[in-house]
């Protein structure tokens, strides 16, 4: 057989281990996760908060964490999309294809995606120590509002790009002003805005770094902005380095969880993608 | 009249957006310059090349030496680098070149449950499966003295390596994609095989797009958190092997932030580290974003 047939067949082996690869880290990172946690993960653990002595494993659930997640994520994606969905239709709709502008601030949207969450929680601590804030629910929100813009404009821009010029025209040529036509690009773009929310919910509800900082942590439900607010992903982290066993069972448990929303979130995004979407994404 | 305040709405509107836009645009700005200034006392006291060259790290003896933590990024980052390119590479050709659409369709969810773990669920990960495996196997074996905690670089590396791994595919989905069929036709109608069609002509014309993915891929995984931390071992030493352990610039920010507000200088150092790490990430992304708009321009 000639050599580039051999090449051929070494190379194509190659890649088909490689796919291998990547199927067992997937499958490897769900199950043992799930494998290690589900046993141990009760509902009392999902529906109470922590009581005393939760740290050396004593009784008490993660309650706290669950629903300082959900109140970070809630408000810091309403307040994301409150900010993106202009820039998005700015870029798009007001400023011409060819505009330094639009070159200029995407490149920045790129840059701001690039950059760690870490980055993000030490900036974001520093000023709000700055403006005399400690630690809180509103600083974790601010944090990971800031996070999160550049993913929603970013994935709701790649579809808003492709959206047909002739559309925009034809509602011109009706005599609407620019801001008019928001209702037609809206429901254009509405299944990329849907994934684009996914999207940044699943990074949102993930990050651990941001938050530390500026968020803080606290064992109950914060009634007011001020407070600071346990979140699910440092839960895990916190109670995984404890020494003792009942606690770090605790940390597997909140870590089904977070994976358990983690994995809906991907898998309904893909299916909005897939079902609703008019313009091709990959 | 009234088309005087439609018209009157749609500038106010786009004013608006305008100064939204800019805001966010201003914030890599701020970002840099805030952290900048927040490094600045250390910046006085001790020189530039003294901080990133120096071994010790005694915050309390004024002695801040970030070269251990230097050199931990850079094993880490690398390793994960070495393991992660050639998977992703030869995965995304198989996709691209080879693959059948109906596979695709099937391995994009999977890339994209991959993209969406958190990073702590990879610390969880690392520590249930890839920690015991090199102190149980790989430790005994090849490490120095015979024994490895499995909290170590290999770990990071490997660990930071799964997690780099969905983004580099898609980035190089979407270069190849870039490729016209003309120019993958021409070459398979004069006897080239696949392969040497992918080698010769796909890999060739989007080069600089692959190395401007690895750039961005590099980025990424010097500033991943959470994960490295939870599997690094946080030892502020330089590592000599993979079986050490060590201690990447973020995970030493993470550690220590909230004990730092006593003292000043001491916050000054870390804002430093946080500030190394902007710089060299809006470095890297900056320039492999413009390389790879380039690209998509040409296509």
């Amino acid at each position: 057989m000639k050599r580039k047939f051999i090449e051929e067949r070494i190379f194509r082996g190659l890649m088909l281990f490689s796919v291998a690869v990547v199927l067992f880290f997937v499958l490897s990172v769900i199950f043992s996760v799930f494998k290690r946690g589900i046993p141990v993960l009760t509902w009392e653990m999902i529906t109470s908060l922590p009581g005393g002595g939760f740290y050396i494993g004593k009784e008490g659930g993660f309650l706290n964490a669950i629903v300082g997640s959900l109140y970070i994520v809630g408000a810091s994606t309403l307040l994301g999309l409150v900010f993106s969905i202009p820039v998005v239709f700015y870029l798009n709709v007001y400023l011409r294809q060819d505009s330094k502008l639009g070159y200029v601030a995407r490149l920045a949207f790129d840059v701001l995606f690039g950059i760690p969450s870490i980055v993000y929680g030490a900036f974001g601590f520093t000023v709000m120590i700055f403006f005399g804030l400690r630690a809180s629910l509103l600083g974790g929100i601010i944090v990971v509002a800031l996070l999160i813009i550049p993913i929603l404009i970013r994935s709701m821009d790649e579809v808003a790009k492709t959206f047909p010029k002739e559309i925009l025209e034809a509602s011109y040529s009706l005599g609407a002003t620019r801001i008019e036509t928001i209702g037609v690009v809206m429901r254009q773009i509405a299944p990329a805005i849907a994934t684009a929310t996914l999207l940044s919910i699943g990074r949102a509800i993930g990050d651990a770094a941001g938050v530390m900082f500026a968020a803080g942590f606290s064992d109950s439900i914060p009634t007011s902005l001020s407070q600071q607010t346990a979140t699910l992903p440092l839960s895990v982290f916190f109670q995984l380095s404890a020494p003792q066993i009942e606690v770090q069972n605790r940390a597997y448990a909140a870590a089904v969880v977070l994976t358990f929303i983690v994995l809906i979130l991907s898998i309904g995004g893909r299916f909005i993608t897939s079902r609703f979407s008019k313009n091709k994404v990959l | 009249m009234k088309s005087r305040y439609r018209l009157f709405k749609d500038r106010m509107a786009g004013r608006l957006m305008l100064v939204f836009t800019v805001l966010s645009l201003l914030l890599v700005v701020v970002m840099g310059v805030g952290l900048y200034l927040k490094s600045a006392p250390i910046l006085q006291e001790h020189s530039l090349w003294e901080l990133l060259s120096a071994s010790h790290w005694k915050p309390l003896r004024n002695q801040f030496g970030f070269f251990p933590f230097i050199m931990g990024t850079l094993w880490v980052t690398g390793i994960a680098v070495l393991i992660a390119l050639p998977v992703a590479m030869l995965m995304a050709i198989y996709l691209m070149e080879y693959a059948h659409s109906a596979v695709r369709r099937y391995v994009y969810p999977l890339l994209d449950i991959l993209a969406g773990i958190p990073s702590v669920i990879y610390g969880v990960w690392g520590t249930l499966v890839i920690v015991p495996f090199i102190a149980d196997y790989l430790g005994p074996r090849f490490s120095a003295n015979g024994i490895s905690s499995g909290y170590t670089v290999l770990a990071s590396g490997i660990v930071l390596s799964v997690m780099i791994l969905p983004l580099l595919v898609s980035l190089f989905i979407e270069i190849f994609a870039s490729v016209s069929n003309d120019l993958r036709e021409s070459s398979l109608a004069l006897g080239a095989t696949r392969w040497q069609t992918t080698k010769f002509v796909v890999l060739l014309k989007t080069a600089p797009g692959i190395l401007a993915s690895v750039v961005l891929a590099i980025s990424r995984a010097l500033g991943e958190t959470v994960a490295v931390l939870m599997v690094c071992g946080n030892l502020p030493k330089a590592p000599r092997s993979l079986l050490e352990a060590c201690y990447p610039i973020p995970a030493l920010i993470a550690n220590n932030y909230g004990e730092m507000l006593s003292q000043p200088l001491y916050e000054a150092a870390l804002m430093f580290a946080a500030f190394i790490l902007f710089f060299v990430v809006l470095v890297f992304n900056l320039g492999s974003r413009v390389v790879l708009r380039r690209m998509a321009k040409d296509k």
